[in-house]
């Protein structure tokens, strides 16, 4: 029976509202954490466990107090404890790694004070000792040369890097407790891949218990020997990692996992319909009563507690557990494989295009002559089919977004061109387009608070293509602006609604009826779901769907998410340091022969899935500029043949199953060596 | 966050909405209560004066208080009451016209510098940062010592020097905003440079602007004053309080009266403003310093 | 780095240029010309001729800059428009007298500025700071003319505690003009001191409230060590371009002030000479404020730069 460490008894945290009411955003919060375990945190934004996070640091956010209940650390209540007290334990037995490091670390001192710092107030280390620590702890966490790295900034630092001294910082003190926050969201694949191994190895070797916050289930499937689901404030689900991922027995940890795309179930989700209840909304019944398809009246009268399942080691919050324990689980039954028309005459055509990315003022015209031969983006051909989905996939400096820009004239191009339906050729700078292919082409962006203007409501919004392109004016509009929002499964209740008062799935949809409503041949999608809730990409992916066989649209999908890009895309075209490694049929992409980037990016996915370990297989490094000769991948390749690749373009060479690669290697060599791995 | 559903608002409704916000403060209500007070008063003064302002009469020079002269009377014998509530009246025109001009040429180059950037933004912040190098006392000294200090040269004159500080503000609202994705989407649909201006641009910098313009009027008033204190503004025998506590100033150790009366008008009027600004930023939303649960 | 200085440095004679260009031209431009204003009613004749041949305005407007500026820039800002005085004699004791003052201001206002807008931050929304808030604000609103008015009123006449105007004459000592300076002081920096120490609190509310001061907090560092190591120069680093810019008001609050307490600086010099339509002794005037102007928000952001490591590193690596 191992030590319970931390142990949180009917915690209710909240504020006072306006009108004086009490509002919760932790409600009846109960569990324990124990000695050696890594328990990960699961839920959507709202659902409070950031909040939680804190509180097990005693660490109440202003505003916010406690309405009952205790945190106890060991036998002291954390959330009754003195700052003088609390100093003691922050840093030395109870350690944080937040969010956002680049954020989190004080900008105007050097990374080796900050950990010094901690050394200083956690040890009672000499200097000298102290700084040997410090090389031996920023080696721990795998950061090259310590000497130096100890003596730069945290802006000089990448995001990868600013987190692993994050790591390091909190292992200072050699805490029995780490809590993460949302450690490795924002980073790149590959770079979450190492961190997380990085976190795993430091758990076995020190013992250290750690409590992983995420919403990320591929993540917390990777760290985690056991699992507590939130939901609106409680907790929903509580056990061990394999029970709760392989045989959900609370509707809304299934459905979760059922709205995940996955690599082993490739195919379009089944999404969960609604969002999670605002704190203080639901006065009666259970919080998912909403959303769930097992519920009945009994669940809408009645609040469920946490129960404890003996044979399963598990607490449950729900009165159906029992149905679902029983349910069928092969995920194949709720995912649909995507049937796209595709019409074999071609949209578009990119050949040969560079392109030189550099800041361009608004307005201002970029200057003909570009000195550069090492562009951004080089060498680009591709053609695009009518009515297929085409997928960029690439890490952060892959070049997809510049592409995107430049297929829409929001950046010129510095060689080659953009044939659209077959011949006409679209010309570099948007003011010069026609109107007919400025409709043709719309754009969808990332993040919907940036991509809606805030003074505008919903109907402005809308009406804006509208009346540009269709001329569209009085009742006329209006009636077409309601058969937009429609499509998009909006009522007519949202016409008069500003973006602050949507939810984010909510504005994204505006943004896709806003795209729709220029009845367009080609939209770009550019990483539209990353800044989503986990629930509602699928749904935002499954309306986009539908809206493709409903108007045999063409859609260009950027995204860094392989699985998301498996579900939804016909072909996929991998890029690194703007060039392209691969292109083909998404169902051969993922399979051998790959593309080594192909292969590294696909070793890296995290399934929610604790038995799948990602394979990393190239290092974490973030490369400036692409290379000016050879292949784009040198840097990082684990199959390197040599020289060659440093001098020479690496051909393109095609497989069997109709994707090509560009690379060296010969393909049936590749093939054999990537299956016997 | 509780997202309240509100009904879509025209404009006399949200200004209601605003003031509103802005009277739920003490701070703001009372602001608000001041600066009312006054423009009732600067309006209708002229109704109620109980002795005209220009009257000499040096029989009655500097009696103290009396419930025949509720403020006493200055040098030259005339009713410091009346001259008093009379004081604020060209202040308030010549000020708030100022601000308007200042907010509309301050707010408009702001926001070109902001959209054309380049050569043209860093050569023309460099001619304001020269301007704003004057000491305003010198130049406005300057201007109306050779113009005159009639109200049509002072308005356009305190409105051009007032407004350069908005150029920056504007400015850097629109830096914020074009660099949204909204602002991409627009020129990407292919709207014309007006139409994105004025319907996407211009909503989002407008609260900004209007702040600021707001926080300026009481400087604006600051120095007005400043400038018939100096002799420079407003021309005798008009009252205004600048000029008042600048004559009563040296009779100021046996004739106070003269002096505070105008003080306390000022004063008033000019932290009346002040709150009103500070209340209006934080009904826009626009601080610094608000920290909201959850 | 070396670069960026020059480039700054650059940037200010620039900055001047424009300004001897702005005093110049604004003055041509404007109805009237020196000798007419000058003369007034024998404006005509040969009073005129010998006026503007003193003045050298018989010449086109652009020698004339050119010998101005060369001037200038040598240091001999010329003659007055009596043609009588030399500028340099006059203004020279007259800058001291005003610089005093002003340093005087600053090196009070400051220490006190940022002492009180760090009180009132920490302590928010406490005691400490409403009351403190509540007189800054008020200290804010009100005029320099107001307050050294009410000084003079309350602290000369009514309490008799120290003289209300300056009578000392331009060429005073500093010792003798130090008792004359407290009033005139304090009238300058009630205000200043306002303004900056609004900017300070709220420059430390906000970084008070950022990630990383939640990660010290969390990593346990102590309350105090905390607000010194890594909230006050992140938060001070930006509070200096304000205190430039204060800096630069006070040159403006100068002159009103030196007038309501008789003080001989250039502030009793800008009124008269304006009065007196001597636009040489202005367009003078114009140049060394706007000179001292430039040269603190020089220093300002030179001082900005050496210190932000963001910028200091950035330097490096190229």
């Amino acid at each position: 029976m191992k030590n319970a460490v931390q142990k949180i008894n009917n915690l209710t945290i909240g504020f006072q509202s306006q009108k004086g009411e009490q509002i919760s955003i932790l409600k009846n919060i109960s569990t324990s954490i124990n000695q050696g375990e890594t328990v990960g945190i699961v839920g959507e934004s709202g659902s409070g466990k950031s909040t939680l996070a804190l509180a097990m640091m005693g660490y109440v956010k202003q505003g916010l107090f406690t309405i009952s209940g205790e945190c106890m650390f060991h036998s002291n209540n954390l959330l009754e404890m003195s700052n003088k007290e609390l100093e003691n334990i922050r840093g030395r037995k109870i350690a944080m790694i937040p969010q956002n490091a680049g954020q989190s670390l004080t900008p105007n001192l050097k990374i080796g004070y900050q950990i010094d710092e901690a050394l200083r107030l956690h040890t009672d280390l000499k200097q000298s000792e102290r700084d040997e620590k410090i090389s031996e702890l920023l080696n721990k966490v795998r950061l090259p040369s310590p000497e130096t790295m100890a003596q730069r900034y945290p802006h000089e630092l990448s995001g990868g890097q600013q987190q692993r001294v994050a790591v390091a910082m909190a292992l200072a003190g050699s805490p029995e407790l780490l809590l993460l926050d949302e450690p490795t969201t924002g980073l790149d694949v590959t770079t979450q891949a190492h961190v997380l191994e990085l976190l795993n190895l430091i758990a076995k070797d020190t013992g250290t218990s750690m409590v992983y916050v995420s919403h990320d289930l591929g993540a917390i499937a990777q760290v985690s020997d056991r699992v507590i689901v939130m939901y609106s404030g409680e907790i929903v689900l509580d056990g061990p990692v394999r029970s709760i991922l392989k045989n959900p027995i609370h509707p809304y940890t299934f459905g979760l996992l059922k709205s995940i795309p996955k690599l082993t179930s490739p195919g379009l989700p089944n999404s969960m319909s609604g969002s999670q209840p605002q704190p203080g909304s639901i006065k009666n019944g259970c919080s998912f009563y909403e959303r769930c398809e097992f519920a009945d009246d009994n669940c809408k009268a009645n609040s469920p507690i946490l129960e404890f399942i003996e044979n399963l080691n598990t607490s449950v919050r729900c009165f159906k557990h029992n149905e679902l324990l029983n349910l069928n689980k092969s995920d194949s039954q709720y995912v649909k494989s995507i049937k796209n028309k595709i019409l074999k005459n071609e949209i578009l055509d990119l050949s040969n295009v560079s392109i030189s990315y550099a800041k361009q003022k608004f307005l201002e015209q970029l200057l003909n002559k570009i000195n550069d031969d090492n562009p951004t983006v080089k060498d680009i051909n591709i053609n695009i089919d009518k009515g297929e989905t085409l997928a960029l996939v690439g890490e952060s400096g892959s070049g997809k977004s510049t592409i995107l820009k430049s297929i829409a004239g929001l950046l010129k191009t510095k060689d080659g061109n953009i044939k659209f339906d077959k011949d006409k050729i679209l010309s570099n700078d948007l003011r010069q387009r026609d109107s007919t292919f400025l409709r043709a082409i719309q754009l969808i962006f990332q993040n919907p608070d940036e991509s809606l203007n805030p003074n505008h409501t919903v109907e402005e919004i809308i009406s804006q293509p509208l009346r540009l392109y269709f001329g569209l004016k009085g009742q006329d509009l209006k009636e077409k602006i309601i058969e937009v929002l429609d499509k998009v499964r909006l009522g007519e209740f949202y016409l008069t609604r500003y973006p602050r008062q949507l939810s984010g799935g909510e504005k994204q949809r505006v943004a896709v009826a806003r795209a729709f409503a220029a009845k367009p041949d080609i939209i770009l999608c550019d990483e539209v779901t990353s800044a989503l809730d986990v629930s509602v990409q699928a749904a935002v992916l499954n309306l986009l769907q539908e809206l493709k066989e409903d108007f045999g649209t063409t859609y260009i999908f950027v995204s860094h998410d392989l699985a998301v890009v498996r579900a939804i895309s016909d072909r996929v075209a991998v890029l690194y340091q703007g060039r392209l490694c691969e292109i083909g049929p998404s169902k051969n992409v993922y399979k051998f022969p790959s593309h080594p980037y192909t292969e590294v990016l696909l070793g890296a996915v995290l399934e929610p899935d604790p038995d799948i370990k990602p394979k990393l297989v190239a290092e974490d490094i973030v490369e400036e500029k692409p290379p000016e000769n050879g292949c784009s991948f040198q840097g990082r390749c684990p199959r390197i043949l040599g020289d060659i690749c440093k001098n020479e373009v690496p051909p393109w060479q095609t497989c069997e199953n109709g994707n090509s690669i560009r690379c060296h290697i010969k393909m049936d060599d590749l093939k054999s060596q990537q299956i016997s791995n | 966050m509780i997202i309240k559903y509100e009904k879509q608002k025209n404009t006399f409704q949200k200004i209601y909405e605003v003031i509103k916000t802005m009277a739920s403060k003490p701070s703001g209500l009372i602001g608000l209560i001041i600066l009312s007070f006054h423009v009732l008063l600067a309006i209708t003064s002229p109704l109620y004066v109980p002795y005209d302002y220009k009257a000499i009469d040096p029989t009655l020079m500097l009696n103290p208080p009396s419930s025949e002269f509720w403020f006493g009377t200055d040098s030259l014998g005339r009713d410091v009451f009346t001259r008093t509530i009379l004081g604020g009246r060209t202040a308030l025109t010549v000020t708030f016209f100022g601000s308007l001009i200042a907010l509309l040429w301050g707010g408009s180059l702001g926001i070109f510098c902001g959209l054309v950037g380049g050569k043209i933004d860093d050569i023309v912040m460099r001619i304001i940062d020269a301007f704003l190098s004057i000491p305003w006392i010198l130049a406005m000294l300057l201007i109306v010592s050779l113009l005159g200090t009639t109200t049509l040269v002072l308005i356009p004159a305190l409105g051009f020097f007032y407004g350069k500080g908005i150029v920056r503000v504007a400015r850097a609202a629109t830096h914020d905003v074009i660099a949204k994705d909204f602002i991409v989407s627009a020129r990407a649909r292919g709207h014309s440079n007006l139409s994105i201006i004025w319907n996407e641009i211009l909503p989002n910098v407008r609260d900004a602007i209007m702040v600021e313009g707001a926080m300026r009027w009481s400087w604006m008033l600051l120095g007005f004053s400043s400038l018939s204190f100096l002799g420079f503004g407003v021309s005798p025998p008009t009252p205004d309080w600048g000029l008042m506590i600048s004559n009563a100033r040296g009779l100021m150790s046996f004739a106070y009266w003269a002096v505070l009366a105008p003080i306390f008008g000022l004063s008033s009027l000019i932290i009346g403003i002040n709150l009103t600004a500070d209340a209006f930023a934080k009904a826009l939303g626009i601080d610094r310093s608000t920290k909201a649960p959850v | 780095m070396f670069f960026l200085v020059i480039k700054r440095i650059l940037l200010g004679l620039i900055t001047l240029f424009i300004v001897s260009l702005i005093t110049f031209a604004g003055v041509e431009v404007l109805p009237g010309d020196a000798c007419t204003t000058y003369l007034e009613r024998q404006a005509f004749g040969a009073a005129l001729e010998a006026c503007y041949e003193r003045l050298g305005l018989n010449v086109p407007a652009y020698e004339r800059y050119i010998s101005w500026a060369w001037g200038v820039l040598q240091g001999d800002f010329g003659y007055s428009l009596s043609g009588e005085m030399k500028i340099n004699e006059v203004l020279g004791p007259k800058v001291k007298n005003s610089l005093v003052l002003a340093s005087a201001s600053i090196l009070i206002g400051i220490p006190i500025a940022l002492l009180l807008g760090i009180i009132t931050a920490l302590w928010r929304d406490k005691l400490p700071d409403i009351i403190i808030s509540t007189v800054t604000i008020f200290s804010m609103t009100i005029p320099e003319f107001i307050s050294a008015t009410l000084l003079i009123l309350v602290v000369a006449i009514w309490l008799e505690w120290l003289p209300g105007i300056v009578i000392v004459p331009t060429e005073a000592s500093l010792s003798e003009l130090l008792p004359n300076i407290i009033l005139p002081v304090i009238a300058i920096s009630m205000i200043m001191t306002a303004h900056m120490a609004r900017m300070v609190r709220s420059s430390v509310i906000q970084v008070m409230a950022s990630d990383y001061v939640q990660m010290a907090i969390l990593k346990g560092v102590p309350y105090w060590k905390m607000v010194f190591k890594h909230v006050l120069p992140n938060a001070l680093l930006p509070a200096i371009n304000v205190v430039a810019l204060t800096i630069a008001w006070l040159l403006g609050g100068v002159v009103v002030t030196e007038v309501v307490f008789n003080y001989p600086g250039l502030g009793r010099l800008v009124i008269e000479s304006i009065s007196n339509r001597d636009l040489p002794v202005v367009q003078a005037l114009a140049i060394i404020l706007a000179s001292i102007y430039v040269g603190i928000n020089l220093i300002a952001d030179l001082t900005t730069l050496m210190l932000n490591p963001r910028l200091k590193s950035l330097q490096i690596k190229k």
